[in-house]
């Protein structure tokens, strides 16, 4: 850890606040613009324990996300939660990112910085691949742990030590650090942002970084460095129903039991 | 970073990372399997089922009997317990060595840590949560994936093609006990500092009240259109009575009413029982993709345009707070009778 505490970043992607979200027909992507959106959950849960480990141990919290300009409105979300200060890396040269040429676009920005702790959510809503923190990790050869239900640092030890969710059960692990770690809904109550706090995050800074500026060849980045891309979207297959019953209530039950009794769905178990 | 491999044919074979815990198979492997079957027969490649762990050679026949040509087993005391540090480096070098041409991991929680993990150390393409697979003209393969409304096609350039799927989603093949897997026995050398993250400890789940919706033959699930909490009481003693699990749309876990164990579709599991009685729900496609794939789906909504009534196999369109309560009574008089029949006939049997 450097003199000046620890130094955590939190990884923070803002989704669209609709439940279904829309495809653009020709370029199989996202329509992000004109959408009301929102801070990720998981991400603001990210925010709030960066913010938390921050006032327990000292240090700084950056968030960082990838994507269209708009975006700057999550991040200043987090600085008024308390976050010290958010990068944004944003360009038409990362359009159509799957998520490898995602995760390389973060590596190659959080490569530059010092950092003990990185947190991601351990899904994102709109697109909920729980890619991004494995390749992350990956890529900075840092060891990972996901699903984090509890987590607290060994200063001394340089270590973190988290209970996570595992098939069966929970898992308590610990990884020297720096170290990656995802975060699950129930890990903290994230807290909304205070007036103070939205009148300090406006003095906080917001740094804008291109693709040019993340260095390397840009063929890496975007649709052109993504090993995967959307060939084709078409309408889900329909299953006919069999039979649907409308009208007197009584006459409807009567019906399903007749198919459960049927179907031989009714048993002496209970 | 490893160079991309884009040398398609210098890839061949479908492998399948079989994954088990203290000794048991993931039922998720097996399905890929049979997934994989299909792909690998179309192709003319092998089907490889890649198992690591420790005293586990037990498992090859098993992996041969579900369809696998060939088992790539690598045991060792380091691989007893599933850490994602030290079974990427395994299947790292293993793929670097051989070059499949797919590569599948059932999204268990462990399957989900692991594959984008190895994705990026491969430097290739990853597709999640696929729903089925096929090959196109170019030979490439066909990730089938809910996107938004639709569904998505989507193909990786680079090898291996990595893709990950939910449990319950493909369908096991039929066991068959004369079929033999060759065994290739692969040695890889893994030092106690590769595992990083290392587990102190384990807490066991408590047990789950609502039942556990993965291996249920019967689901009861509910949606938004029980309005409150309290009326969980209703769907709690339909349950009961059909010995069945409950499970929920992603809004009831949203407002707390149900734990998101017991939530199905995209961002919860999918399941695939004999019957789905799915109540007051929609039937959006992020819910449908979880359980379309059930034996028999009887609906009930009110709303008569409920897209969830284009998948039913029944539907009944009314008010679930009238009919519930009178399909309720009329289960507890024919459950009554059938218990009676059944006792009848043991003691007709006992008699005989
Ligand atoms: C419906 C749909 C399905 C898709 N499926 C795939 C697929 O199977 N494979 C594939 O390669 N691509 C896929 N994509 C593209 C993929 O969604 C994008 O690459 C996306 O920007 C990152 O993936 P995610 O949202 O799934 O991230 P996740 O891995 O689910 O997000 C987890 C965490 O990673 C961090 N994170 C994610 N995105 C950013 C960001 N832009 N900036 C900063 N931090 C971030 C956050 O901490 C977040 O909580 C899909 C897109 C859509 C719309
Ligand atoms: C990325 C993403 C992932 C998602 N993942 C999931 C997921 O995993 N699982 C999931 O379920 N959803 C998921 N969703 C949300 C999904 O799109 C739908 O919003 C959700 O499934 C709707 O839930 P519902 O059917 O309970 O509620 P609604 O859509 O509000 O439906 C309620 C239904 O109840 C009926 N109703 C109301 N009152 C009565 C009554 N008295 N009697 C009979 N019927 C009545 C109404 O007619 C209506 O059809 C996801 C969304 C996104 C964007």
């Amino acid at each position: 850890m450097s003199k000046a505490g620890l130094k955590i970043i939190v990884c923070i992607k803002q989704v669209p606040a609709v439940q279904d979200i829309k495809i653009d027909p020709i370029t199989h992507t996202l329509i992000r613009e004109s959408m009301p959106s929102m801070l990720n959950p998981w991400d603001e849960i990210g925010v709030e324990e960066g913010i938390r480990l921050r006032e327990k141990y000292g240090g700084e919290v950056t968030v960082i996300t990838m994507g269209p300009m708009q975006a700057k409105e999550a991040i200043l979300r987090c600085l008024a939660m308390g976050a010290d200060r958010g990068i944004i890396i944003s360009d038409k040269a990362l359009a159509g990112s799957d998520t490898i040429a995602t995760a390389y676009a973060l590596y190659m920005q959080i490569k530059k910085m010092e950092y003990d702790l990185i947190i991601c959510g351990k899904i994102s809503t709109d697109s909920e691949t729980g890619h991004i923190g494995p390749h992350l990790a990956e890529l900075l050869n840092i060891p990972q742990i996901c699903y984090v239900k509890k987590v607290d640092l060994d200063i001394e030890k340089r270590r973190i030590i988290a209970h996570k969710e595992a098939d069966g059960g929970i898992e308590i692990v610990e990884a020297p650090l720096p170290a990656l770690m995802t975060t699950t809904i129930g890990l903290n109550e994230p807290r909304l942002p205070t007036l103070k706090g939205i009148i300090s995050s406006k003095r906080k800074e917001v740094k804008v970084v291109t693709a040019k500026d993340l260095g390397g060849s840009l063929s890496n980045y975007g649709l052109r460095g993504s090993p995967t891309f959307v060939d084709e979207v078409f309408e889900p297959p329909s299953r006919k129903p069999e039979m649907i019953f409308q009208g007197d209530p009584k006459e409807a039950v009567e019906k399903i039991v007749q198919v459960l009794l049927n179907k031989k769905l009714i048993s002496s178990r209970s | 970073m490893l160079e991309r491999s884009e040398e398609i044919p210098n890839h061949k074979g479908i492998w399948v990372f079989t994954e088990q815990i203290d000794g048991k198979l993931k039922n998720v492997g097996l399905e890929l399997l049979g997934a994989g079957r299909k792909i690998a027969d179309k192709l003319g490649e092998e089907l490889v089922a890649v198992l690591l762990g420790h005293d586990v050679n037990g498992l090859v026949k098993d992996l041969g009997a579900y369809g696998a040509d060939k088992v790539i087993l690598v045991e060792h005391e380091l691989l007893k317990q599933f850490t994602v540090d030290a079974y990427t480096k395994v299947l790292a070098e293993l793929s670097i060595k051989h070059k499949p041409s797919v590569f599948f991991i059932g999204g268990t929680l462990n399957g989900r840590e692991l594959a984008p993990r190895l994705a990026a150390r491969l430097n290739t393409g990853i597709t999640s949560d696929c729903v089925d697979f096929d090959i196109n003209s170019d030979g490439h393969l066909i990730h089938v994936k809910p996107f938004g409304k639709l569904m998505a096609k989507i193909i990786c350039k680079t090898r291996p093609q990595m893709a990950t799927a939910k449990p319950n989603v493909f369908k096991k093949l039929e066991p068959n006990w004369d079929r033999r897997a060759k065994i290739v026995r692969e040695e890889v050398k893994i030092n106690p500092e590769d595992i990083r993250t290392k587990i102190l400890g384990r807490v066991e789940a408590n047990k789950n009240p609502y039942g556990s919706i993965e291996d249920a033959d019967v689901i009861v699930a509910v949606g938004k259109g029980l309005c409150s909490k309290e009326n969980l009481k209703l769907i709690q003693e339909l349950a009961d009575l059909l010995g069945a699990s409950v499970a929920c749309t992603r809004p009831t876990v949203d407002r707390g009413w149900l734990p998101s164990s017991q939530q199905v579709g995209q961002s919860g599991k999918t399941v695939s029982p004999k019957l789905y009685i799915a109540i007051g729900i929609s039937g959006a496609m992020y819910h449908t993709v979880g359980m379309k794939n059930s034996d028999i789906i009887i609906a009930i909504n009110k709303d008569p345009k409920a897209p969830i009534f284009q998948i039913a196999t029944y539907g009944v369109v009314g008010d679930l707070f009238k009919i519930l309560p009178l399909l309720i009574d009329r289960l507890k008089k024919e459950v009554k009778e059938v218990k009676l029949r059944i006792t009848a006939k043991d003691t007709q049997k006992r008699i005989n």
